[in-house]
């Protein structure tokens, strides 16, 4: 059994009345415990505190109470180090090649100018980027730059890995295919990896375990164990195990999806 | 030259040669609008002449200094106010009404503050610009990618980086529209306060040479303006299309 890398225990996140808006209770009690390696999944109807999930796991925002410990060190309104995100939006920056998109955490944090050539390289070259190293984001596809964000996170070598619906904005077949270069990043790099994500499909394809949440204020109402073997592919999606998960997943999202949309409306 | 740039050149030498066979037939009084060509031998003689020489560099001086000045105002303001939310949302109807308030009543004023020099000039020019470039760096800020603010986060950026690698670039191509805004802006403020409270630069030469009935100098003067103008926001318009060509992925 590998070592915990993150423990969450009683995270709730509330967000304080502002200007005539009333308290939005968004996330919680929330317990999670992911061990190093894991790849992990979180489902969930709209609204039900996700992305809160991921900001707060992130320290990109703080929990209202609550614990979290990544490698045993309390994290709590900042981003400590090791931990590299991927955001939904097309993150990467216009003005910058690829390559120097890739680079430019590295050449901020002061690594020498030998080390982030080697880093980049290597980061592009197994992205699939570096024939295009010298191109602009606007000159790639939707895809490609979705990879630079995740190149340009995993070039700083992250030792858990924050992904917020990365493949949101991709069509469904570029999706699979992403999902699979995901996959082989994930065994290379052994990263433990957090996915957020709406599609019950991608977390079945790719997860060791699923979490699925309650409408918000979100909770974890069921823990899926898929029992992938490591060396997985898209091409499991015609294994009959494959529908059995998703299938699991609907069973417990469904009633709080209807929930989430009577709450919306 | 792209395509663009031909269509604006035929329509600018078609137009001038429309207005010279206008004039020279008799459609157009002479009194009123001179040929073209009668022009540009008044804007030759006013390069010539030293006297027109010495109003021209001092306009052009008063431009450049309440531009720079407009520039790093405006600047500054702007990401005062971006940071200042409360601020900010209390000076917007002010900012947008902005405009409609006729700098050149505080002419005055100005010359009872830095006295009879060309500083009020300046002054009123810098006030027609800077406007202008708040709200264009407002705008470019606002517009920087909520994306871009949470990577810097993640990447653990100091303030100093932030500011100088993301924000520097992401929100140039707004400082750009704000300073193509503020060359025009410069220019209209110093010389219209020239042309109506002055006694030098290129305003003062033009109401002199109107006040003369002499057209020819004053459509010359007028014809030189255009073509500074027009120099400069060319120039920065290339500048920009070269800067941002690849960004867009041309």
């Amino acid at each position: 059994m590998s070592a915990e890398h993150l423990r969450l225990t009683g995270v709730t996140r509330i967000y304080p009345a502002l200007e005539g808006h009333p308290a939005v209770h968004a996330l919680g009690r929330i317990d999670l415990s992911l061990r190093q390696g894991e790849f992990f999944s979180v489902v969930g109807p709209s609204g039900c505190g996700k992305s809160t999930l991921l900001d707060v796991i992130a320290g990109l925002a703080k929990q209202t109470a609550g614990t979290i410990l990544f490698e045993g060190k309390p994290v709590a309104g900042e981003v400590p180090d090791g931990i590299g995100v991927v955001f939904q939006e097309d993150a990467s920056f216009p003005w910058l090649t690829v390559y120097d998109n890739a680079a430019f955490a590295l050449r901020r944090a002061g690594v020498p100018d030998g080390e982030v050539r080697e880093r980049v390289q290597h980061t592009l070259t197994f992205t699939g980027l570096m024939s295009f190293a010298s191109a602009y984001p606007a000159q790639l596809s939707g895809g490609m730059r979705q990879r630079l964000c995740i190149a340009r996170t995993l070039v700083m070598r992250p030792r858990l890995l924050l992904l917020d619906e990365p493949f949101g904005a991709l069509d469904q077949q570029t999706r699979l295919l992403m999902g699979d270069e995901l996959l082989k990043l994930w065994r290379e790099t052994g990263a433990t990896v957090l996915l957020i994500t709406h599609s019950l499909d991608e977390a079945a394809l790719l997860s060791d375990r699923i979490g699925v949440m309650s409408a918000r204020p979100g909770v974890f109402i069921d823990l899926v164990e898929t029992g992938w073997a490591h060396d997985r592919d898209s091409r499991i999606v015609s294994e009959t195990a494959f529908g059995a998960v998703t299938a699991r997943l609907w069973g417990a999202l469904r009633d709080q999806s209807i929930k989430a949309l009577a709450m919306a409306s | 030259m792209t395509r663009a740039d031909w269509i604006r050149l035929a329509l600018i030498v078609g137009a001038l040669a429309l207005l010279e066979a206008a004039c020279r037939y008799g459609y157009v009084s002479r009194d009123a609008v001179i040929p073209p060509t009668r022009m540009f031998e008044g804007a030759w003689r006013a390069v010539t002449s030293e006297e027109t020489r010495a109003d021209i560099w001092l306009t052009l001086q008063n431009v450049t200094l309440s531009l720079i000045l407009s520039l790093i105002v405006g600047a500054a303001v702007g990401l005062l106010l971006h940071k200042a939310t409360r601020l900010r949302r209390a000076l917007d109807p002010l900012l947008a009404s902005y405009y409609a308030v006729p700098t050149f009543v505080f002419y005055p004023l100005f010359i009872v503050l830095f006295g009879l020099n060309r500083w009020p000039l300046i002054a009123i020019g810098f006030l027609f610009a800077v406007v202008a470039v708040i709200i264009n760096t407002l705008d470019g800020l606002a517009r920087i990618p909520r994306a871009f603010v949470r990577t810097a986060a993640v990447m653990r950026l100091t303030r100093t980086q932030y500011a100088l690698h993301i924000i520097l670039p992401a929100a140039a191509p707004w400082f750009f529209t704000g300073a193509k805004f503020a060359v025009a802006y410069s220019f209209i403020g110093v010389i219209a306060g020239e042309f109506v409270v002055s006694g030098a630069g290129i305003g003062h030469a033009i109401a002199f040479a109107y006040n003369s009935f002499d057209n020819r100098m004053m459509y010359g003067l007028i014809v030189l303006l255009f073509v500074a103008v027009g120099s400069v926001n060319t120039f920065l318009s290339i500048w920009e299309r070269r800067l941002y060509a690849r960004r867009a992925g041309r």
